[in-house]
């Protein structure tokens, strides 16, 4: 067990480091003359964030825009990297693939959320039927790609089936079928993966932001003759559509960024790449790290209004207050 | 990525944050008016529909726990069988377990070694976010210097750079410019550390500018610094924020595949579990049977974390932070 200590001692050096780091600062903060007292803790409480997310965020980001004007071996080729993009058939089913789970996967799983949101409120043992759905939030997704391995197992049909599904369609006579293997319905089969895990998510905001409507409301709506799908068509809904906003959008680009699960199920191929993992691929497998970069940029570039939308959803609350 | 609560809802959510016991102050309040309605509401087919949804998202995990327990000849090869047929024929083992946990050659799973590496991994960097993002969050929030509003929704801004975007140059500056050796975990510690960093301030700040200003007034009149406010006032009440911070924190470093795939050089010495698991899994044959034994180490620790901590996990996801 001597390389446990190896690591635990590593720890302990960088603990130290960065200890004696924020010390220091604080000690030259602390004694400061007063005339320039307040500029420096500023600064000096500032400067390690900030140093760190221009090195290791904003010029990254700037350097990966150049990049990807740039071809294999780093000379400048235009807009080349983009019409690869944009014509090559493998890399247009990717830009296809990554459509289809942005649009179904937000979707999917605000539904499923919000229905079993409004299922369990109030019932029996809320918490643990909560906390059942929820739990895909803790596991990684390469967790979750091995899970639904198993789900999804396929042996040949004169063999018994090991795989949940399969076993299934075996009971009902048809024939065993290689899930992650047929395309194009194999992507679906990834999309399930990840609406099992982030309806956990939507559940829990939207329970939340259903408690939160006042009880006066339903009340007098059922007094008006309301039956309970009037009751939440008309007054639940509306009165949680700033959480339905705020999932819808955490969701989706959560899913513009999804990697593990594809890399992890099927790593891409049989036609089910995506933006996330084909960026990957290409950067550190394929040695295009300029095919790469524009990939990340096109992430960027969809991920961008989703964001500016929340930003200015930020804004408003600031005013308010 | 972040949630941003709606006005009413983020009023709301903040007292959920603040209030000292978990749960829904709202409703609670309420309560009779809430039963009566509630019960015309739920009928007897939400219930079942309830009931289907939490067994079918149950289901996978729980075929993966019965599997990891079955000897390998169930799991794979002629003799094997679906995991349901444990509750016929109780062949029970830890062999498994056992299997993926002992020291061995690069053929082995060697699962102690890169669990401790997630943990040399996880820790620091919990450590570095939490104080790096709330001494910035401290000065976003209390500080008095120019464009400092603008500051902060620049930070804001930089939760949209996707990962993906940062990773190559990253990895050049760290090889090339800095000349830290890969395959260290010096590397992982400093790129997790800035991925972290602009949601940890932000989901901070939330919380630290809501400190009533007459707390840090007060402080001052005694003539307390700003070092002694940020240590001793500060920190100090932020704790519901912090804990929330450093489980999110947590779970996606623990959790994280990309940054380890690119940074970590793949070895025993720096790789997390989730990478080697990846690898365990990406090959097939007959050391498959491994597999959901090995998931299972892999995720016991973040289940523990879940199911000690939930309070904490959902406040913060309410309190506006998730990242994707």
């Amino acid at each position: 067990m001597e390389f446990i200590g190896g690591k635990f001692l590593q720890v302990v050096i960088a603990l130290a480091v960065f200890a004696a780091l924020i010390g220091l600062i604080m000690l030259l903060v602390d004694r400061a003359p007063k005339s320039a007292k307040d500029k420096l803790t500023v600064a000096g409480f500032l400067a390690p964030a900030a140093i760190l997310l221009l090195v290791g965020l904003v010029y990254p980001a700037a350097q990966t825009s150049f990049l990807a004007f740039t071809d294999a071996s780093g000379k400048l080729n235009g807009v080349d990297n983009f019409v690869w993009m944009f014509t090559q058939p493998e890399a247009l089913v990717t830009l296809r693939n990554t459509i289809i789970w942005t649009v179904l996967v937000p979707l999917l799983s605000t539904v499923f959320g919000l229905a079993y949101a409004v299922f369990i409120d109030k019932a029996h043992g809320e918490r643990i039927l909560k906390a059942l759905v929820f739990m895909p939030m803790a596991i990684s997704f390469v967790g979750a790609g091995i899970i639904w391995k198993l789900v999804y197992d396929y042996r040949g049909p004169e063999i018994e089936q090991t795989g949940v599904l399969n076993a299934l369609r075996v009971t009902f006579g048809m024939e065993p079928k290689q899930f992650l293997l047929d395309a194009p319905e194999n992507t679906i089969f990834l999309i399930i993966v990840m609406v099992w895990i982030q309806t956990g998510f939507a559940m829990v905001i939207l329970s939340a932001a259903i408690k939160g409507v006042p009880a006066e409301l339903v009340e007098a709506a059922r007094l008006d003759g309301a039956n309970p799908w009037q009751q939440f068509r008309n007054v639940t809904i509306p009165g949680i559509r700033g959480s339905l906003v705020v999932v819808l959008t955490t969701i989706t680009i959560a899913t513009l960024k999804v990697f593990d699960i594809v890399r992890t199920m099927t790593a891409g191929n049989y036609e089910t790449s995506v933006v996330a993992n084909e960026m990957y691929t290409q950067a550190f497998r394929a040695g295009e790290p300029g095919r790469g970069a524009a990939l990340a940029l096109i992430l960027f570039l969809l991920v961008l209004p989703i964001v500016v939308y929340n930003a200015r959803v930020l804004r408003q609350q600031k005013e308010i207050r | 990525m972040t949630v941003m609560p709606a006005p009413d809802e983020a009023a709301k959510t903040r007292t959920a944050v603040k209030g000292g016991s978990g749960g829904t102050p709202a409703a609670e309040n309420s309560a009779p008016i809430m039963r009566r309605v509630k019960s015309k509401l739920t009928s007897r087919w939400a219930t079942a529909a309830a009931l289907v949804i939490a067994v079918v998202w149950t289901i996978p995990t729980f075929g993966l726990l019965v599997s990891s327990f079955r000897p390998a000849a169930k799991q794979v090869g002629p003799r094997s069988d679906g995991w349901w047929n444990f509750f016929g024929d109780w062949q029970f083992t830890f062999k498994n377990y056992v299997d993926v946990t002992a020291p061995g050659g690069s053929q082995a799973a060697n699962l102690t070694q890169y669990f401790a590496n997630s943990l040399a991994i996880v820790i620091p960097v919990t450590v570095f976010v939490l104080v790096l993002a709330s001494m910035a969050a401290y000065i976003f929030a209390w500080g008095s210097f120019k464009g400092r509003e603008a500051a902060f929704i620049f930070v804001f801004a930089l939760q949209i750079i996707p990962l993906q975007m940062a990773l190559i140059p990253l990895l050049q500056l760290f090889t090339q410019v800095l000349q830290i050796p890969p395959g260290s975990y010096t590397q992982l510690w400093i790129a997790h550390t800035i991925f972290g960093l602009p949601l940890g301030i932000f989901l901070l700040h939330n919380f630290i500018s809501e400190i009533p200003g007459e707390v840090i007034e007060a402080a001052k009149m005694d003539g307390a610094g700003h070092t002694t406010i940020f240590w001793r006032v500060i920190l100090p009440l932020s704790v519901p924020a912090l804990a929330s911070l450093a489980i999110f924190q947590f779970l996606w470093v623990w959790n994280d595949l990309l940054v380890a795939l690119v940074f970590s050089g793949g070895t025993a010495d720096v790789a997390p579990i989730t990478q080697r698991l990846a690898e365990i899994s990406g090959t097939r044959g007959a050391r498959d049977y491994l597999n959901p034994a090995a998931a299972f180490v892999s995720i016991i620790v973040p289940l523990a974390v879940f199911f000690g901590l939930q309070r904490y996990f959902v406040r913060g996801l309410l309190a506006g932070g998730l990242k994707g």
